[in-house]
């Protein structure tokens, strides 16, 4: 999975959270949670979403590497490049 | 046609979920209607044999009007021929000003392009006459469509998209008439507490870490489980002011408001909150917040929360002094929880603190008595591991 693959993964995620908004639109060092008036229940539906989708589990305390786009980009990329560091729980 | 709330006087008819023959129970969702708050799934409050429909899908009736007859009698399905379901009648209005009934929109034919200009546009494709094969919808009569409608479409409210979705203009209608009586009939009274729930953070997230996120835990779900214990010993709080006098609820059914996306507030019951264990109020809390955020909550949440929780936590605000919804005679609000610098054991220390409110109807009960009911909630908050 490229960063591009992730990218959209991410904004489309991010629409079904926000319908009525383009994420694509949000700049890449913008907090989303701001940009896309996302609250703490949205975040855990993104984190659910990503975890079902991608298999990894973004434990809490790392939620704040993924407030931004670029943030969740490389923190994302960077997880399913580790060998090991997806969740084989499933 | 159930009332759901006093403001209610009458509903649309647009999907039904049973069909004659089907065996119905109690609390099954057999049909869904339209009214200012939005699409609202309607419950079967008994059980039997759905016989046959009253009401014509697309109709607008007023509240107490019967819209199907369920048969309690028959235990099992009609042996007779099934009667077949009252088909839908065509669109009666013209849509942009008045959307018809909406079908379905992945039954109805229409090409890509069509649909995605649809959807920019804010054009229910149930509402065009479509000219392509098979009389499915293509791009041009979306086209028309637009031309014909676009000095209506730009004069109203920004285009919904989802057609079935709530009002949000005849929400607001709603809110102000309920505010407003509320300011002019109920004398309140209210006070706020702050709150040190650092060892309930530091437990949740000791809870979460083991857990994958579809079972992680919200502070919102130990806030609203608290409410509800403290209820249980405090139940001048939990019910309705009608007929004037107070009616305590013997069941505790807390309110949740939320915000809709895009404007709109509702306030959906999360049912028996005292009786659920922690996890299943956050399940709960989950899935309600999934449907409002599409406007879709059912008949029975929106028609009897006993009591109403507001969190304006997330907008960063440090507290809420909040309206009650009448008929409740009660609302509590939670702020942002902050680092503050606070005493313990006589050392000022950097702990979670979060300020918590109430609005109380003086009419029913007093400050005295409120105090007693926030310093029980407080307690029990700082404890998640004993709910």
């Amino acid at each position: 999975m490229t960063k591009d693959d992730l990218r959209k993964l991410i904004e489309e995620e991010l629409h079904n959270i926000a319908p009525e908004t383009s994420p694509a639109d949000v700049g890449d060092n913008e907090d989303m949670r701001e940009a896309l008036d996302i609250d703490s229940m949205g975040f855990l539906t993104f984190v659910t979403a990503l975890h079902k989708r991608i298999d990894v589990d973004v434990p809490e305390v790392d939620y704040p590497k993924l407030f931004t786009k670029r943030g969740a980009i490389e923190y994302l990329a960077r997880k399913i490049s580790t060998p090991g560091a997806r969740d084989r729980s499933k | 046609m159930p009332s759901l709330g006093s403001d209610m006087e009458k509903g649309t008819l647009v999907e039904w979920m049973k069909k004659p023959g089907d065996t119905v129970r109690n609390g099954d969702v057999v049909a869904v209607i339209e009214t200012e708050k939005g699409a609202i799934e309607i419950e079967a409050f008994e059980s039997g044999i759905f016989e046959r429909a009253l009401v014509e899908l697309g109709q607008t009736v007023p509240v107490g009007t019967a819209i199907a007859i369920i048969d309690g009698a028959r235990a099992a399905p009609a042996p007779e021929p099934v009667r077949p379901a009252p088909a839908p009648p065509p669109p009666a209005r013209v849509a942009v000003v008045a959307p018809a009934p909406p079908r379905p929109t992945a039954e109805i034919k229409a090409s890509p392009a069509a649909r995605k200009l649809a959807e920019e546009r804010g054009i229910d494709l149930a509402t065009i006459k479509g000219s392509g094969p098979e009389g499915s919808i293509v791009y041009v009569d979306v086209e028309n469509a637009v031309a014909k409608g676009a000095i209506a479409v730009e004069k109203r409210e920004p285009p919904k998209k989802k057609p079935a979705g709530p009002d949000l203009a005849a929400m607001q209608t709603i809110i102000a008439a309920a505010t407003a009586r509320s300011k002019r009939e109920i004398p309140h009274y209210y006070l706020t507490h702050e709150v040190d729930i650092t060892d309930a953070l530091t437990w949740l997230a000791k809870t979460n870490a083991k857990r994958t996120p579809d079972r992680r835990l919200l502070p919102a779900a130990v806030l609203l489980k608290a409410l509800a214990a403290a209820l249980r010993k405090h139940p001048e709080f939990n019910g309705f002011y009608e007929k004037n006098a107070f009616h305590a609820s013997e069941r505790i059914h807390v309110g949740v408001a939320i915000a809709i996306r895009g404007g709109g507030l509702v306030a959906p019951a999360i049912h028996d909150t005292d009786k659920l264990p922690l996890d299943e109020v956050m399940d709960r809390l989950r899935d309600l917040v999934a449907r409002v955020r599409v406007g879709r909550f059912r008949s029975s949440e929106i028609a009897d929360p006993t009591i109403t929780l507001t969190s304006l936590g997330e907008r960063g605000v440090d507290a809420v002094v909040p309206v009650i919804y009448p008929p409740q005679v009660a609302i509590v609000g939670t702020g942002t929880p902050r680092k503050r610098p606070w005493i313990v054991a006589g050392k000022v220390k950097a702990r979670d603190v979060i300020t918590i409110s109430l609005a109380g109807d003086h009419r029913v009960g007093n400050g005295h008595r409120g105090a007693l009911f926030l310093a029980e909630w407080a307690t029990l908050m700082q404890q998640p591991e004993l709910l």
